[in-house]
C-alpha cells in the first residue's frame, strides 16, 4: 500500500529543510548540500568550545521543543572540568498533539541532527550521545539507524572524529508510547530503562543527567539548526528572525486548512502568511480558533491570531506560547467543548500518575468536560473547572500539570458562552462535527 | 522464551549503552519480544528480566507504563488509530468509526476471526497525514480515506489467512 504523494515544499524561506526532496537524506546528499562543513571547520581549525557557545548565544536560537530556552545559555551550564562521561541527548520524542516537524527532519535530513549533536558534544566536552526517538515512528527510527551507520563508516562519529582526538559515540534509542517522555527528565529515566516518570529539579540534568552524569538535552530541530549557525555565523541566523527570536522555525500546521503540513518560516512572519502557505482555511470557512504552539498551550480566538506574528515574544504578547510550533486550526463549525474534551482526555490518559494534583486532577477535568459535552453539565462546573485547573498548575513535578490546565482555562476564557450554552440548553451551540 | 534472533537483536541494543547499563536495552528487548510473541506474558517478561539481569518487577514496571506494549493476547494485527484533536479535525473520528463498522468491533476489541485488534491511539506525531494509524507498532499509514481503510482491511485479512502477522489470540489453543 503506497502513501499518497508527500508534500515537501517547506516554503521560500526554508533553511533547515532547503533542497529536500524526500529521497536525498543520505550522507552523500547531505555533504553535497554543505553538510559536515561546519564540523570539519571546527576540528581542522581547533575552534575553542567557548567560541562555539558564544556563537550559539549570538544566534538567539531558542529551544524548539516547547520551552524556548536559549540554547547557547543551556550549553554553557555543562560543567567544564568534570572527569568522566558527559552526554548530549536529542529529544525526538515528538508527541505533543499537533507537532510533526521532528519526524520530517529525522527522515528527510537526519545528518543535520547528527552533525548538530556532534558539534554540541564538542562544544560541551561530551563523549556520548543518544537520540531518543518517538515510539510511534519505527520506520523513521530505522532510517536514523542507517544514517548513524553511514556517519560511523565515514569517520564522522567514533573514537577519532575525522581523525582528530575528539571522540563522540552516538546512538538511537527507540521509545514505546509515553507522551511524558518528552519531558526531559522523564526521557532520561526512560533512557535508563525505567518507567518514564519525571525527576525533581534540582539537580538539573547538566549536573545530574542520564546515569547520574552531566547531560544536555535539546530538541531535534534545535540540534538541526546548529550546523547552519556555525557555517553562516550566529549573527546571520539571528538576522533571519528578529531580536531575541533568531532564525527560522518549522511550524506544523494541522486541522482545518487546505494543506496541513510543515512550513519553515522566519520567526516574526505574520500568522496570516503561514495560514496562506497552508492553503488557507479548508473550504473557505472562517477561522474560529487556533492553538499556536501545541495542545498544551492556550487557545486563541481567530481574530487575535490574525493580528499576531509567529515568534516567541509576539505569541506570548497575544496570550499564548509558541511552544513546539504546532499550529492547530479550528474553523467556525467546530465545537469548543468537544475540542477541549478530546484534549482533556489526552492529559488524563498520559498523566504518569506520580503527582496527586495531576493524577487526580486530569481525570476530574476530563469527567467534568465530558458531562458538559453530554448535556449533564452543572451550573457551577465552569468555576469548578477553573479551580481544579488552578490547583494542578504549578503544583506538580513537571509541566504536564500546567499543560493539562492551560487548555481548560483558555478555552473557558475565550469561549465561555459556548460552554455556558451547553450547560443551559444541554446541547451544542454549533453544528455537530467529528 | 527468547529466540536466538531476539537475543541477537537485544545484544546489539546492549552495545549502545555503557557496559554497566544493560537495563537501558529493556524497552527494545520487550518490543522485539512482542514482535515475536504478539504480547508480553509474565513468562516472556521474566525471560527478558533474566537476560538483562533485572529484577522481574523492574521489567513489569516498564511493560505496564508504555502504552504500546500488549499485556494481553491480540489479534494478528493491532491497528491503533490516532483520534486526538488535530487528527479528529481531519477525519480521524470518521476513520475510526469506519474501521469499527467494517470489523464489527469497538476499541480494545478483536475481530471474530482473530485478525485485527483495534486500539485508540494518542498523538503519533504525524498529524499532517491524518487520519493516521499504526499496524503492529511498526508500520505507519497516513491519509486513510475510507477507500484506503477498506484496502487495508482486505490486505490484513488476506495476510492473516496466509498465517502472516503476529502470533494472535485466535491461534492460542
Amino acid at each position: 500500500m503506497n502513501a499518497p504523494g508527500e508534500f515537501l515544499d517547506y516554503g521560500p524561506d526554508a533553511v533547515l529543510m532547503a533542497g529536500l526532496t524526500g529521497t536525498n537524506w543520505r550522507l552523500a546528499d547531505y555533504v553535497a548540500r554543505g553538510g559536515y562543513d561546519a564540523l570539519k571547520k571546527i576540528l581542522a581549525e581547533k575552534i575553542p568550545p567557548e567560541q562555539i557557545i558564544a556563537e550559539m548565544k549570538k544566534s538567539a536560537l531558542r529551544g524548539r521543543g516547547g520551552a524556548g530556552f536559549p540554547t547557547g545559555l543551556k550549553w554553557s551550564f555543562m560543567p567544564k572540568n568534570f572527569v568522566g562521561d558527559k552526554f548530549v541527548v536529542c529529544n525526538s520524542d515528538e508527541g505533543e498533539p499537533g507537532t510533526f516537524k521532528d519526524r520530517d527532519l529525522l527522515r528527510y535530513n537526519p545528518h543535520a541532527v547528527i552533525e548538530g549533536m556532534t558539534i554540541g558534544a564538542y562544544a560541551m566536552g561530551a563523549n556520548r550521545g543518544y537520540n531518543y526517538i518517538h515510539g510511534e515512528i519505527w520506520e523513521t527510527y530505522l532510517r536514523c539507524e542507517e544514517a548513524i551507520d553511514e556517519a560511523y563508516a565515514a569517520g564522522l562519529l567514533g573514537a577519532n572524529v575525522l581523525g582528530s582526538d575528539f571522540a563522540f559515540h552516538l546512538y538511537n534509542h527507540h521509545g514505546f508510547g509515553a507522551y511524558i517522555c518528552g519531558e526531559e527528565t522523564a526521557l532520561l529515566e526512560s533512557l535508563e530503562g525505567k518507567k518514564g516518570q519525571p525527576r525533581f529539579k534540582p539537580p538539573f540534568p547538566a549536573s545530574f543527567g542520564v546515569y547520574g552524569k552531566p547531560t544536555t538535552i535539546n530538541n531535534t530541530e534545535t540540534f538541526a539548526a546548529v550546523p547552519w549557525i556555525i557555517r553562516n555565523g550566529g549573527e546571520a541566523f539571528l538576522n533571519l528572525g528578529k531580536p531575541n527570536n533568531g532564525g527560522t522555525k518549522l511550524f506544523s500546521v494541522s486541522g482545518d486548512v487546505e494543506r496541513p503540513g510543515n512550513y519553515e518560516v522566519k520567526l516574526g512572519t505574520p500568522f496570516a502568511t503561514l495560514l496562506e502557505m497552508a492553503g488557507g482555511m479548508r473550504g473557505g470557512r472562517k477561522l474560529k480558533a487556533c492553538i499556536p504552539g501545541g495542545s498544551s498551550m492556550p487557545v486563541l480566538p481567530g481574530d487575535v491570531m490574525m493580528a499576531t506574528d509567529m515568534d516567541y515574544d509576539s505569541i506570548a504578547k497575544a496570550g499564548s506560547m509558541l511552544g513546539s510550533g504546532a499550529v492547530i486550526i479550528m474553523d467556525e463549525t467546530r465545537c469548543m467543548v468537544k475540542s477541549l474534551l478530546r484534549l482533556s482526555y489526552f492529559y488524563y490518559e498520559e498523566s504518569c500518575g506520580q503527582c496527586t494534583p495531576c493524577r487526580e486532577g486530569t481525570g476530574w477535568l476530563w469527567r467534568m468536560v465530558d458531562r458538559i459535552e453530554h448535556g449533564q453539565g452543572r451550573v457551577d462546573d465552569l468555576d469548578t473547572l477553573n479551580s481544579v485547573a488552578d490547583n494542578i498548575a504549578g503544583r506538580t513535578i513537571c509541566a504536564l500539570g500546567d499543560a493539562a490546565a492551560l487548555p481548560v482555562k483558555s478555552f473557558i476564557k475565550h469561549f465561555r458562552d459556548e460552554f455556558q450554552y451547553h450547560i443551559d440548553h444541554k446541547r451544542c451551540l454549533v453544528a455537530p462535527y467529528v | 522464551m527468547l529466540s536466538a534472533e531476539i537475543k541477537r537483536k537485544i545484544d546489539r541494543e546492549i552495545t549502545k549503552y555503557p557496559p554497566d547499563q544493560k537495563q537501558s536495552a529493556v524497552m527494545s528487548a520487550l518490543a522485539f519480544a512482542q514482535d515475536e510473541h504478539g504480547w508480553l506474558s509474565t513468562e516472556v517478561m521474566d525471560a527478558v528480566a533474566r537476560y538483562l539481569d533485572m529484577p522481574p518487577v523492574a521489567v513489569y514496571e516498564v511493560a505496564t507504563f508504555y502504552t504500546m506494549y500488549n499485556l494481553k493476547p491480540q489479534g494478528r494485527f493491532k491497528v491503533a488509530v490516532c483520534t486526538n484533536l488535530p487528527c479528529a479535525l481531519s477525519g480521524a473520528t470518521a476513520a475510526a468509526e469506519h474501521l469499527k463498522h467494517r470489523l464489527g468491533i469497538g476499541f480494545n476489541e478483536t475481530s471474530a476471526d482473530g485478525c485485527v485488534t483495534l486500539k485508540e491511539g494518542e498523538c503519533m506525531g504525524a498529524c499532517g497525514d491524518a487520519p493516521v494509524l499504526i499496524v503492529n507498532d511498526r508500520r505507519m499509514l497516513g491519509f486513510m480515506s475510507e477507500a484506503r481503510l477498506d484496502e487495508l482491511v482486505d490486505e490484513l485479512r488476506d495476510a492473516a489467512q496466509r498465517g502472516e502477522g503476529r502470533r494472535g489470540s485466535g491461534d492460542r489453543s
